[in-house]
């Protein structure tokens, strides 16, 4: 059912910093319209790997491309054509709704008419109407993500990477942002996320596991637990992912 | 050493952070404070540690009260705050020497108490503690809160945005420091991690949901809950939602957690509807509930929106 055509390509992706090296050639795809869980412990690698991909750090060796793009030769290209939330930072807090959807739409250069329908577009599906001039600041955690979603979509980008986007969020309104998240996937966005909640692994069409900078398993939630004989992928990520510091 | 919180009130502008919070810490118990960011954890240690004046209400810390006693207080309690608060630009043993000197003691005069957590970072004790790890970081504030042996622990968030290898190790931890009797308070927005407290207070929107051991707040919980799987998650989720008799539908790992309005759920009628409507492989089951399912079931029917008190 989901699409051969590929959005992330990796062969032997490898950085080092000195004679650490963090991520150690690691090889995957992601394919269109893909849910797409990154997970590993603290320090395995994630957030190195995750920068070559979205193009803000150079690759020491190995092979990517991401929407069609290099990662050594076009970066920029790839920045404009992925989306990016992360839950440390998402929008100006200090800026109304309104104003963080203008802001984002210029800066991945849409037009004002499209601006324009966007922001109409984003208050209406996630029922923002009353507080659409209020500041960020002012909205919940949760709320917030949610907008910081859609405005990483504003641009309708092929490939959206989220960063931990639920971390702290309450229960409910974390299995809303998964909704979002499922329904942008419907309609053929690829998903790629990191989480440090086990559950939300499940969720994943697929998910990849890195230790000590490599990737250990790559699979779907149900071949993994199969695999590691466990029923839940809390158990594959603890028989995987053993701590090292 | 018993914590005591009596109709602490709390605003910050216009937010209300906590509003009329009681409950007791008993001597020697690993308590726990359950919810999201913005439910209030925060605010209440930062009115138990001494730091934060409540609007109202009274609360107490190994017998000592938070705005008169403040000074006994701080002396007799260590405290861990969610954000990083040591100082990055000294190594890891200038940080420790430098806590247990503010507290008039030494390393050597309670090594015992920290040496488990320490050994892991000692190998790195000529490191600055901004160049640590997130995991090393975490073992050297826990430390650091311990040195001066206090009688009540307070934790603030300990595995927030760590990973659950990681989590359950600092809860190990945390275990056997409260086997030595000193008084836990620990919060995390986890709901996973709430089995391994004695008790613990669910809190949401600055209010407290419920509060007892995590074996009652099972027990007595009373709503049955369903398993529902079929090939094609979202689509179920969807489905679920407009089956007219639900009561709640939440999305559970691999599975679905429904609940029904009323206690004659049939799951023929339910595995016929969703057939009707093109899925696969459907599958239910019952299935008992879990800290997270009761917590999202509280705030659903007392109607508490969530809210963002950050400060």
């Amino acid at each position: 059912m989901k699409s051969e055509e590929t959005v992330i390509n990796v062969e032997k992706l490898t950085k080092k910093f000195g004679n650490f090296t963090a991520v150690n050639e690691i090889s995957f795809k992601t394919y269109k319209g893909e849910i797409f869980g990154f997970l590993g412990a603290n320090g395995a690698g994630k957030t190195t790997a995750m920068k070559m991909l979205i193009g803000i750090s150079k690759p020491t060796s190995g092979e990517a491309s991401v929407t069609g793009f290099d990662v050594y030769s076009q970066p920029d290209r790839i920045k404009r054509n992925i989306g990016y939330m992360s839950q440390k930072f998402s929008m100006y807090d200090d800026l109304t709704i309104k104003e963080n959807i203008t802001f984002f739409g210029g800066i991945y250069g849409l037009d004002r008419k499209t601006i324009k329908i966007k922001i109409s577009e984003i208050i209406e599906s996630l029922g923002l109407e009353d507080v659409a001039n209020k500041l960020v600041g002012l909205l919940p955690l949760g709320w917030k993500q949610k907008l910081a979603f859609s405005v990483a979509l504003l641009h309708e980008p092929k490939i959206v990477f989220l960063d931990e986007p639920t971390g702290g969020v309450d229960p409910i309104t974390r299995r809303q942002f998964w909704e979002l998240i499922y329904k942008q996937a419907a309609q053929g966005t690829t998903i790629f996320v990191t989480t440090h909640y086990m559950d939300e692994a499940e969720y994943c069409d697929r998910v990849s596991i890195m230790v000590e900078g490599k990737i250990e398993a790559l699979d779907t939630p149900k071949n993994l637990k199969k695999e590691y004989k466990t029923d839940s992928m809390d158990g594959v990520f603890l028989k995987l992912a053993r701590n090292v510091e | 050493m018993r914590i005591t919180l009596k109709n602490i009130t709390k605003s910050y502008k216009k937010v209300t952070a906590v509003e009329d919070i009681s409950f007791e810490v008993k001597p020697g118990e690993l308590f726990g404070l359950i919810g999201p960011d913005g439910a209030g954890k925060t605010t209440l240690f930062r009115i138990l540690t001494t730091l934060l004046f409540a609007d109202k209400g009274e609360a107490t810390v190994a017998g000592y009260d938070v705005v008169k006693d403040y000074k006994k207080i701080r002396n007799s309690v260590g405290y861990m705050p969610g954000k990083f608060s040591l100082y990055q630009d000294l190594t890891v043993e200038e940080n420790l020497e430098f806590f247990a000197t503010i507290f008039g003691t030494t390393i050597e005069e309670n090594y015992d108490l920290i040496k488990d957590i320490y050994v892991q970072i000692e190998p790195f004790k000529k490191r600055r503690a901004g160049k640590l790890s997130g995991g090393m970081k975490q073992k050297l504030a826990l430390s650091c809160a311990l040195i001066h042996k206090p009688k009540v622990l307070f934790l603030d968030e300990p595995t927030t945005g760590v990973d659950p290898v990681s989590r359950k190790e600092f809860w190990d931890m945390l275990k056997r420091l409260n086997d030595k009797g000193i008084t836990t308070l620990v919060s995390t927005p986890y709901m996973d991690e709430a089995a391994l407290c004695d008790r613990i207070a669910l809190i949401q929107a600055g209010k407290i949901l419920k509060i007892d051991s995590p074996s009652n707040i099972i027990e007595q919980h009373e709503k049955q809950i369903y398993n529902v799987e079929a090939d094609d998650m979202y689509k179920l989720i969807q489905d679920l939602k407009e089956f007219p008799k639900n009561d709640s539908v939440f999305a559970f790992g691999e599975f679905v957690h429904y609940t029904h309005f009323n206690d004659e759920f049939s799951p023929e009628e339910l595995k016929k509807y969703l057939e009707e409507k093109g899925h696969k492989k459907v599958f239910i089951e019952a299935t008992s509930p879990g800290i997270e399912d009761i917590f999202m079931d509280l705030s659903r029917t007392k109607d508490i929106k969530p809210t963002d008190n950050e400060v």
